[in-house]
């Protein structure tokens, strides 16, 4: 028996028609837009003005605080401006745009192939370069991976966990990292592993890509220290609580951490991203992004600077198809719907995914039949029924006691409804509603 | 860009295809092969019973929503077509017309829309229309056509009491005694026995109950928690005087117990959302019915016992939650 989580799940068509297309590099883009917020936390604060020349690698904003992230030019060229752009959010947000000249690297970027496998660093100057090298979990959850790499005192982590899950339909760019770079990316998890002293690294991967479960078994040979497990496809298994749960058989508890577990989780990705920064000294400035949808004549996986516009990535997949309705920045169960193709890629775009225009629009809601298969796909135990109805009320306490933060946000509440309603959209709302009250409450 | 104008929608952006159209005509074709069984069995009479009573549901469900509610009729979601067809379901096949479309009325206003329609009833429709047909037309209600192959009379069919009913009036002779004129356990089966439209034959039922597990229209737990509480609780009482009580496959046999418990307590809207709830739903169901059967004055007690269940169904709902994942271990 495959290992999966045992709470609700639900198996989305799986679409992952860019699975055998290997990594292609993206040619450089004219123009990049740099958000200097991409991350979970503070946005950092930008160093450069209009006209300055970078580098691709040079810092371009400094993170503040902590819980913050270092952001890079990806190119090299003149800063156009320092504004606020429309971003994948939608919403303008304050953004470094640079007019790329020509592609030199800031001194002391290993931009080689050379493999680089012994490690030197100690494990505070791995977690240093993290820091510097301004790398975040790059599933998709942005949160500055230094955090993730800092144990607090009384904190215990025994365990290590990759996340090569890929559980969103479509998106296949964790998979080809994992076919293409596994022997980087396994020097990114023995890093890993140093940087938070444990033993014991097990990597996630699920049963619909076999070729990269016995690709990184081979590499491992019988390497004692990781481990790679098959996972039963089930969505959502790349959230880090089901990963947890699906490989320890350990539950996060509710409003907890994984490091309440004794676990820390990182992405396939983050790993890569790892290797390149502590052993190439290069910053996180470019990413895999699948390209991909039913219309598309050439989709693929290609190797991205960070803030190249989005309809540069759908030229290269064979141009936006006539029939485009919606153009989603990751997967579809969780990606963000953009309003316009100039949105850039930022360092937790995992896919662009063109849907078309059937696919856009929206059935009719019906009432509720209680029928009760959102609360069987529900992975944390809710019931998403009720939440909607109580968010709809706007009866924020009866939310809050019916556990509404433990929501993930997944969608699979949403994508099971037979009666279409908008639970997950409910949801968010009565979350946000909680949220405020709970801090009103904590500052009297 | 270009002048394609995108959509923007918050995630998730994909749909799984089941929608409640397509659960409902679930639900019609689990039925189908009991239908078809009862035709054969009853000639005639089922056709012109189930006709009338699918006809005048859909019919009322519009009539309410087009005149009185002032809405768009949403009749094409299935659902009226499944409170008809249960509802004949749930009558004898000798059924006189005024009186079914009197059941379906019953239904379908007072059952569902003056509730709000679907999703909004307390109570099963269609068993809101058969107990007040019962209470209120009981003489047509108990007046049981014998399944004697397909019969192209309709009103004159030839009638007799229901297996539950015998054993009701058995009076001071031994259950044993009873059994000698009750059908075997063979043509309880197959439904050779009187009893409402689509109650009597359990392997018909027992294949519908196949179809709604594969279509995974409904979970195994209102069937299952009803059927095993039955065979205890009368497993119980047999095994305590045989010669007072019927023996638990007989229960769970005859009457409306098979009906009850796969498409009557599964209705989605009224029946609990949470395993755990629905075991204690279905437990009630099957205890409350034994005990109208065995102490009661109805020899029949599936229809009433859902309906009190169905009652605590809000109740249930909100106290019987699942178990959330990471509940056990507090975050400290």
């Amino acid at each position: 028996m495959l290992k999966t989580f045992t709470k609700g799940g639900v198996h989305p068509a799986e679409n992952k028609i860019t699975q055998d297309k290997a990594i292609e590099k993206a040619g450089l883009p004219k123009k990049v837009i740099i958000p200097i917020a991409q991350h979970i936390g503070a946005p950092s604060s930008p160093v450069v003005k209009k006209k300055d020349q970078v580098k691709a690698g040079d810092v371009i904003a400094r993170s503040q605080g902590f819980v913050s992230s270092n952001i890079h030019a990806s190119v090299s060229g003149t800063v156009a401006k320092v504004d606020h752009v429309v971003d994948a959010s939608g919403f303008k947000q304050p953004c470094v745009v640079i007019n790329a000249e020509d592609d030199q690297w800031a001194d002391g970027i290993d931009t080689s192939d050379a493999l680089v496998k012994d490690i030197d660093a100690s494990a505070e100057e791995i977690r240093q370069k993290v820091l510097e090298a301004g790398i975040v979990g790059m599933g998709g959850a942005t949160f500055p991976s230094h955090v993730k790499l800092s144990i607090p005192e009384g904190k215990h982590v025994d365990t290590l966990v990759i996340n090569g899950v890929e559980c969103e339909p479509y998106l296949t760019s964790d998979h080809r990292v994992m076919l293409e770079r596994a022997e980087e990316m396994l020097v990114g998890i023995r890093l890993l592993m140093k940087a938070l002293g444990v033993e014991k690294a097990l990597i996630g991967i699920e049963n619909n890509k076999p070729d990269a479960i016995a690709h990184l078994n081979e590499w491992l040979g019988d390497d004692p220290q990781i481990e790679v497990y098959g996972l039963k496809v089930k969505y959502p298994q790349g959230g880090e609580k089901q990963l947890i749960n699906a490989l320890l058989d350990r539950e996060v508890p509710s409003g907890g951490l994984p490091l309440d577990v004794g676990v820390v989780v990182h992405n396939v990705g983050t790993a890569l991203a790892v290797y390149e920064a502590v052993q190439k000294n290069k910053p996180l400035v470019e990413r895999v992004v699948t390209v991909t949808g039913p219309s598309l004549t050439h989709p693929t996986n290609l190797l991205v600077r960070v803030g190249t516009p989005v309809g540069e990535l759908i030229e290269a997949a064979g141009g936006l198809p006539e029939d485009t309705g919606k153009v989603v920045s990751g997967g579809p169960m969780m990606g963000k719907a953009l309003k316009t193709l100039d949105a850039p890629v930022v360092k937790g775009t995992s896919g662009i995914l063109v849907l078309p225009q059937k696919w856009a629009h929206r059935e009719k809601e019906l009432h509720c039949v209680r029928c009760a298969q959102c609360v069987d796909a529900c992975p944390m135990g809710l019931e998403p029924y009720l939440l909607k109805q109580l968010a709809e009320r706007e009866r924020f306490e009866d939310l809050e006691k019916n556990s509404v933060l433990d929501c993930i946000e997944c969608g699979s509440c949403s994508f099971t409804c037979p009666a279409r309603l908008p639970l997950v959209e409910y949801i968010r709302y009565g979350k946000t509603n909680v949220n405020q009250i709970i801090r009103n409450r904590k500052q009297q | 860009m270009s002048n394609n104008v995108l959509t923007v929608s918050p995630s998730p952006h994909v749909y799984q295809s089941t929608t409640v159209r397509k659960l409902m005509y679930g639900v019609v074709i689990a039925l189908l092969p009991t239908l078809a069984w009862s035709v054969v069995s009853f000639g005639i009479g089922a056709i012109i019973v189930t006709l009338v009573s699918v006809i005048s549901c859909i019919l009322f469900e519009y009539l309410i929503e087009r005149f009185l509610l002032k809405r768009t009729p949403s009749i094409t979601d299935g659902s009226a077509m499944v409170t008809g067809l249960l509802l004949a379901f749930n009558v004898p096949a000798n059924l006189p017309v005024g009186i079914i479309i009197i059941g379906a009325l019953v239904s379908i206003g007072i059952g569902k829309m003056s509730f709000g329609g679907l999703g909004r009833n307390p109570f099963n429709p269609a068993l809101v229309g058969r107990v007040f047909l019962l209470i209120s037309f009981p003489a047509q209600m108990t007046r049981w056509p014998i399944p004697k192959g397909f019969n192209t009379s309709y009103v004159n069919a030839q009638t007799g009491a229901t297996p539950l009913g015998m054993l009701q009036e058995k009076g001071e002779a031994t259950v044993s005694k009873v059994m000698e004129s009750a059908p075997s356990y063979g043509d309880l089966f197959y439904g050779q026995m009187g009893g409402s439209l689509g109650e009597m034959a359990a392997f018909a039922l027992i294949i519908g109950l196949i179809i709604l597990l594969y279509m995974r229209v409904i979970s195994w737990h209102i069937p299952a928690s009803i059927i095993l509480s039955t065979g205890v609780f009368t497993g119980i009482l047999w095994l305590v005087d045989p010669t007072q009580y019927a023996d638990p496959l007989f229960h769970l046999l005859t009457g409306g117990l098979l009906l009850g418990a796969i498409f009557m307590a599964t209705d989605y809207v009224t029946s609990p959302m949470v395993p755990k709830a629905m075991w204690i739903y279905g437990i009630g169901i099957g205890v409350l019915t034994v005990i109208i059967r065995v102490f009661g004055s109805y020899p029949e007690g599936v229809s009433f016992a859902i309906l009190i269940m169905n009652a605590f169904v809000p109740l249930l709902n909100r106290y019987i939650k699942p178990k959330r994942f990471g509940e056990e271990v507090q975050h400290g």
